[in-house]
């Protein structure tokens, strides 16, 4: 029986990629272990080996092909005595375990959507952004990062960025990809697995005067450094009297990327937003991510720059001009409505958006928000959109307990408590660490079925 | 003239350890000697009114007196040059006096008062002065050397001549922070010295009941960084090694670490009673090898008169009870100061939120 060679997923978040060269031709004998081909990621270069002894039938995709999905067949290996003429095509091939697993959950959910939500995140509709009339490119939020870390870098030479793997390896995500060959090892400087010491070493480097950029591989490490961001980075102006700002910048994806369970799946959001002296952000689209960063790195003040990991590789126009620069601190109504006020950040706009979609089929306008700064956070634009709908969902893929949700809905009730007609409703993740097996994971996260499902309640008895 | 300060290499409180020999190229002229004796006494005298105003409840929270380490913090300091940056961990009055900050601010600080250097929101552990290149007074155990390396990196970056001091105690050598630090101190080659100041015990644990292995100075062997342990009683010694050390790293060497013998006549902090050690071994150690009493017989060998010496005294008095009264007069900071020095100010427009 001929084997078939799948698309393989190369990262947690791997969705597809291009099949760059075959290294072997139909009819070449292979065995284990020898490598058949290589395969670009938007992150990386990678090789594919064998996994069994036998002859190239047939290769499926050529080699150049472009966004080959994972999972997908690329080629036919046959076994000992078997040849190319006697086995027919066997596409399409059954669905990987894990997302079967996943729209069993979401089934499970009682939705009639089975859509997963990075795809569904991927396909949210690009507002077209009122701040910028100018031209615009689509760019990844991989590529308006570096391009904002670039800019600000041929600034001010007292820029430089320091992290894990940042500089010959190009960035764990690429998102420093191509810093080391423009700024040198100076200003691009890759340091040893040492969180608490690099961020602390990054406090000391502000405090004399420079402008560091800390990226931390993922936030999840971060916690290892939490005391220099708190207690050194976010503290030390007030403590100081004034006298010792400290203009940093530290930033990583945050959040769950995908099947990477507990230790590794976690928003840190309501933890860095609860303490004076930091700024936090939250970026949804590349350009706000490139807008906001370099206001980041300009900033005098200690900001937490939250990214995700799955958004890396997701495409957003981005204004044409590199001294595009969004301010910290406010949000962005990206769809108007007048029933229900939808409040989101990161990855969770995307769903927000999806969600409007849907609620808009049911006869329901929903307004969404892009928070975007988490701290100092705008809540003039929400208050003023909870007086326009009289109902508010918040979103947010962190926990539930003391989240950014609930501080929102305080605000909310201190401010507008006499415009709701309906409880306030969060969306959040499940309460519990995040566990690895791909259905509990789904059911863990928060979908665009919870957040329409929320939304409606809110608009219980509603008519339209 | 040629001093030599004998030592020997026993370990263990009453016991400063190790040879260093003063010869008469590293002797300071006379009135450098007269600066550093007025330096020391002015810590001493500061910190024993500082002790006192404690006790009358004027100093609140935790204050952690440098009574016994005088020679330290001076001796590396006489060592310094113009530019060169300290940090250190929460027993911190001594260095910033030995930086030139005001006992003024110091003591209004201790206080908690608007003219203190942090305008009251500092306290004993935390204060700095950009001026005095003092960036602080840090209250976690070990997270000022990270700190340190970082102002070290900058200086390194800037191309600036320039060594941080990064103090730290006998407790902090066992925080995985440290450890971090060398690496990437001795990686990088930054221009770091770690004063280790081992007063004997971290807070009531005695060195040997924390700390394995032998002398703190060995601490950076693994990273290559080179270390000494000094008699950190006698600030010609420290002084000299301090020479050394900046020596070192102002060549691009990287850091060097130096492990000072010293001891705290108090109390970990105010509310320490110290019964982990006898009095007989604290009152050893002031007759036989304190600081102030080592460099006062020095002038004296130098034919320094009393009466002069005496002058200083009273000198050094006088600042004291003038900065006393400056921080008990000094008003409280005003409400408003709650919510000032949280985020500094934007001055780009374009950076500002609208809206």
């Amino acid at each position: 029986m001929a084997i078939e060679i799948k698309m393989p997923a190369l990262s947690p978040t791997m969705e597809e990629g291009t099949l760059a060269k075959w290294l072997v031709a139909e009819g070449d004998d292979v065995r284990s272990g020898d490598v058949i081909a290589e395969i670009e990621t938007d992150k990386a270069t990678m090789e594919v080996e064998a996994i069994e002894d036998g002859k190239m039938g047939q290769i499926f995709i050529a080699a150049g092909t472009q966004n080959v999905k994972v999972n997908a067949p690329i080629a036919l290996l046959l076994e000992d005595g078997e040849t190319a003429s006697d086995i027919a095509a066997q596409l399409p091939t059954q669905p990987a375990l894990a997302s079967t697993a996943a729209e069993e959950a979401l089934k499970f959910e009682g939705s009639s959507v089975s859509k997963d939500m990075a795809t569904a995140a991927l396909q949210a509709p690009i507002v077209a952004d009122a701040e910028w009339n100018g031209t615009s490119t689509a760019l990844t939020v991989r590529e308006s990062l570096r391009d904002a870390m670039a800019e600000e870098m041929r600034r001010d030479e007292n820029v430089f960025v320091m992290g894990e793997e940042v500089a010959e390896y190009q960035g764990a995500y690429k998102v420093t990809q191509g810093l080391l060959d423009e700024f040198g090892a100076k200003r691009v400087i890759d340091t040893p697995i040492t969180e608490q010491g690099f961020a602390g070493l990054g406090v000391g480097a502000a405090f004399g005067e420079l402008r560091p950029v800390i990226e931390f591989m993922t936030f999840n490490f971060a916690m290892q450094a939490i005391d220099q961001i708190i207690n050194s980075a976010a503290k030390t102006l007030y403590m100081s009297g004034g006298q010792m700002g400290c203009p940093i910048v530290f930033r990583g994806p945050n959040g769950a990327a995908s099947r990477v369970a507990a230790q590794h799946s976690q928003c840190f959001a309501s933890w860095y937003a609860h303490c004076p002296g930091l700024k936090v952000v939250a970026p949804y689209s590349a350009a706000d991510a490139k807008g906001l960063l370099k206001a980041a790195i300009r900033d005098p003040n200690p900001v937490i720059f939250l990214e995700n990991e799955v958004l890396y590789g997701q495409s957003f126009d981005v204004p044409n001009d590199d001294d595009w620069v969004v301010p910290i601190g406010k949000s962005k109504i990206l769809r108007e409505g007048s029933n229900v006020t939808i409040v989101a950040f990161s990855i969770m706009v995307g769903r927000a958006l999806e969600a409007a979609d849907r609620l808009e089929e049911q006869g329901i306008s929903a307004e969404v928000i892009d928070l975007r700064t988490i701290r100092p956070l705008d809540s003039k634009t929400i208050i003023n959109s909870v007086k326009k709908t009289s109902r508010l969902v918040t979103c947010e893929e962190g926990l539930p307990f003391a989240g950014i949700g609930s501080e929102i809905a305080m605000q909310v009730m201190e401010q507008a408590f006499d415009w709701l007609d309906a409880p306030i409703a969060r969306v959040t993740g499940k309460d519990v660490p995040m566990p690895y097996a791909a259905n509990l994971e789904v059911l863990a996260l928060p979908q665009i079925n919870d957040i329409v499902a929320s939304a409606l309640a809110t608009c219980d008895g509603f008519k339209g | 003239m040629k001093i030599k300060l004998e030592a020997k290499r026993k370990r263990g409180p009453g016991r400063p350890p190790k040879a260093v020999v003063v010869g008469v190229n590293d002797m300071p002229p006379t009135k450098d000697l007269v600066t550093i004796y007025r330096d020391m006494l002015l810590i001493r005298r500061f910190e024993e009114k500082a002790g006192q105003l404690y006790g009358m409840g004027q100093i609140g929270g935790f204050c952690h007196l440098y009574i016994g380490q005088e020679a330290v913090v001076v001796g590396v300091q006489s060592a310094s040059k113009p530019g060169d940056t300290v940090v250190t961990s929460y027993r911190d009055h001594g260095h910033m006096l030995a930086c030139g900050m005001e006992s003024n601010g110091v003591m209004a600080e201790l206080t908690g008062r608007a003219d203190g250097y942090s305008r009251g929101k500092g306290g004993s552990m935390h204060m700095f002065s950009r001026e005095k290149n003092f960036f602080g007074g840090h209250g976690i155990v070990g997270a000022q050397v990270p700190i340190g390396v970082g102002l070290a990196f900058s200086h390194k970056y800037k191309k600036e001549p320039n060594v941080c001091m990064t103090y730290l105690g006998d407790g902090a050598v066992n925080q995985g922070q440290v450890y971090e630090s060398f690496n990437m101190a001795a990686l990088w080659k930054l221009p770091v010295v770690f004063v280790i100041e081992n007063n004997q015990y971290g807070m009531g644990t005695k060195v040997s009941r924390a700390a394995a292995g032998h002398d703190l100075s060995d601490r950076g062997m693994a990273y290559g960084i080179p270390g000494k342990q000094v008699d950190g009683m006698n600030v010609l010694a420290v002084r000299t090694a301090a020479l050394e050390a900046l020596a070192h790293c102002r060549d691009g060497n990287g850091p060097y670490i130096l492990e000072m013998k010293t001891y705290r006549y108090r109390g970990h902090s105010m509310s320490d009673p110290a019964k982990y050690r006898t009095r007989e071994e604290v009152d050893a150690m002031r007759k036989q090898h304190d600081p102030i009493d080592q460099i006062r017989d020095l002038l004296r060998n130098q034919n320094v008169d009393d009466t002069f010496l005496k002058e200083i005294d009273s000198e050094i008095k006088a600042t004291v009870t003038s900065a006393t009264e400056f921080a008990q007069t000094s008003p409280a900071p005003d409400p408003r100061e709650l919510f000032t020095d949280i985020l500094l100010p934007l001055t780009d427009e374009r950076l500002v939120a609208k809206g």
